[in-house]
């Protein structure tokens, strides 16, 4: 690990200065993603500044929203009866990431951050366009059984990680910032996540220095039965391979709304209005579950070792649209 | 971990661990796993995968299991840490660790320290709410074993779960 200096911040805009004016320095939250990147050499920030002790670490409930600070614990975030009540698709995508211990570290913020588990990113030898800019991608020459499907680029195909991130662009989630000139501003998650295309370096629309203070979640009907499931290598403690966030309303067996996110496929989280148009107005039903899969993934490009996924998503989505009907998921 | 310079200056830090007020001067890349190894003498607490991967490493931190390996102690400030050594008290063994004994929780003893920290944490976090055998695998599968001892893990923290 390189070198780098500790700075506990006592305010938000303490910690936003310290971070802006110095274009190595980094916030420093959970560190799960961020001590784990420094041990390997991925990230080597000369600055970290401390905001944990920053207030921003509460939930609170008004009628037509749920805010969550920055720096809630992934763990205290999943196990909110707020949460519970109205986006369980939340707080079981919470509880299907990592691990407990890991959970009781990473915060909400960070977690909307998290980097890719690409075995070439991660690896400071190979080349990669996310983490050295025109350096070239290894893994789409090398084994990408792991890798996109959806929103990749011929200069990165790797895979958003966060289990959260799926079921918050499923939920409409806002993002709030405070901006290094003092501005506070509000992103809907949508469009914060970048695609990869000619800048893989580039994840999101945050500027250098802004910080996340606080994840809206607007509080509507649908969300209320929602539901998350996740594939993955083993039984649990592993990032997915496919995944699907899932909402339904369904009137006198029609279903009148619907939202679908999927996850482990795509270079960030992916919201599918193909696959909600084609549930919308149509029976609740098995096949009507297959006409959106196939609306989801219709897109899909596969690598050489990860055609198996398109398959997998669309077999995962139906079985958690299936779950979610059925009920006893 | 090679720390290939000490180019920044050292941070200080006051820290209480298994009850004790500490105050120690340490390189900020130093994570609280090798403070409490290397600079405290507390050998309990393992380094297994040193990224995050296999939970040896787990203490609690303000009475919550997290991994010290991807902790930076300077990040600790008045925090309370407790490690294996922790655990007993007035010189008997915590009942998880007796558990551990009683039902063979363990072959090599690596991981033990962290899946004793993280079956202790469990218990606290399911407060008093019974767990099946496959909630214990589930919330403990942040302990890797690989010897495979887990069926006699579950055992064990099935009895104090229900002998507490």
């Amino acid at each position: 690990m390189h070198p780098f200096s500790f700075i506990p911040a006592a305010t938000s805009e303490a910690a936003i200065q310290a971070v802006a004016t110095n274009t190595q320095a980094s916030f420093f939250a959970g560190g799960t993603t961020l001590i784990d990147l420094m041990k390997l050499d991925v990230l080597a920030p000369t600055h970290l500044v401390d905001i944990n002790r920053l207030p921003l670490s509460e939930i609170t409930a008004s009628s037509d929203k749920i805010t969550v600070g920055a720096n809630v614990r992934n763990s205290d975030l999943a196990h909110h009866p707020a949460i519970h009540r109205h986006f369980p698709v939340l707080s079981e995508a919470l509880l299907a990431g990592a691990s407990a211990q890991l959970r009781n570290m990473a915060t909400t913020a960070g977690n909307l951050l998290q980097r890719t588990r690409c075995s070439y990113f991660r690896d400071p030898v190979s080349r990669c366009n996310k983490r050295d800019p025109a350096s070239g991608c290894d893994a789409i020459s090398g084994v990408n059984r792991s890798h996109a499907v959806l929103g990749a680029s011929e200069h990165c195909i790797s895979t958003h990680p966060s289990d959260m991130c799926v079921a918050l662009v499923m939920l409409d989630a806002t993002i709030q910032t405070l901006l290094p000139n003092g501005q506070s501003r509000t992103l809907p998650i949508a469009g914060f996540h970048l695609l990869p295309g000619t800048t893989p370096h580039l994840e999101t629309i945050l500027q250098h220095g802004e910080l996340i203070t606080h994840i809206h979640l607007p509080i509507t009907g649908v969300t209320a039965n929602s539901h998350y499931l996740k594939v993955r290598d083993r039984a649990s403690y592993e990032f997915a391979l496919a995944s699907a966030a899932v909402a339904l309303s369904i009137v006198d067996g029609t279903i009148s709304e619907a939202r679908v996110a999927l996850g482990g496929i795509a270079t960030r989280p992916w919201r599918s209005p193909e696959a909600e148009a084609a549930l919308v107005n149509q029976p609740a039903s098995r096949s009507t579950f297959l006409a959106a899969a196939n609306a989801a993934l219709a897109a899909a490009q596969p690598q050489r070792h990860n055609a198996f996924k398109i398959d997998l998503a669309r077999r995962t989505l139906v079985h958690a649209l299936e779950q979610l009907t059925k009920g006893g998921n | 971990m090679a720390e290939h310079s000490t180019a920044v200056p050292a941070a200080s830090l006051q820290i209480r661990v298994n009850g004790a007020q500490l105050s120690l001067h340490l390189d900020p890349r130093t994570t609280l796993l090798d403070a409490l190894r290397e600079h405290l003498g507390l050998y309990g607490t393992k380094k297994g995968c040193d990224q995050g991967q296999c939970g040896a490493c787990t203490v609690h931190v303000n009475g919550r299991r997290i991994l010290s390996c991807l902790s930076l102690a300077v990040a600790h400030q008045h925090d309370e840490i407790t490690t294996i050594e922790g655990l007993p008290h007035n010189g008997a063994l915590h009942p998880m660790q007796q558990a551990f004994l009683e039902f063979d929780g363990f072959q090599c003893g690596y991981c033990t320290p962290g899946q004793i920290m993280s079956a202790v944490a469990l218990l606290t976090e399911a407060a008093g709410q019974p767990l099946s055998p496959a909630e214990i695998r589930e919330n403990m599968s942040g302990n890797i074993c690989r010897c495979g001892a887990y069926p006699n893990i579950v055992e064990a923290i099935q009895h104090v779960q229900e002998h507490s």
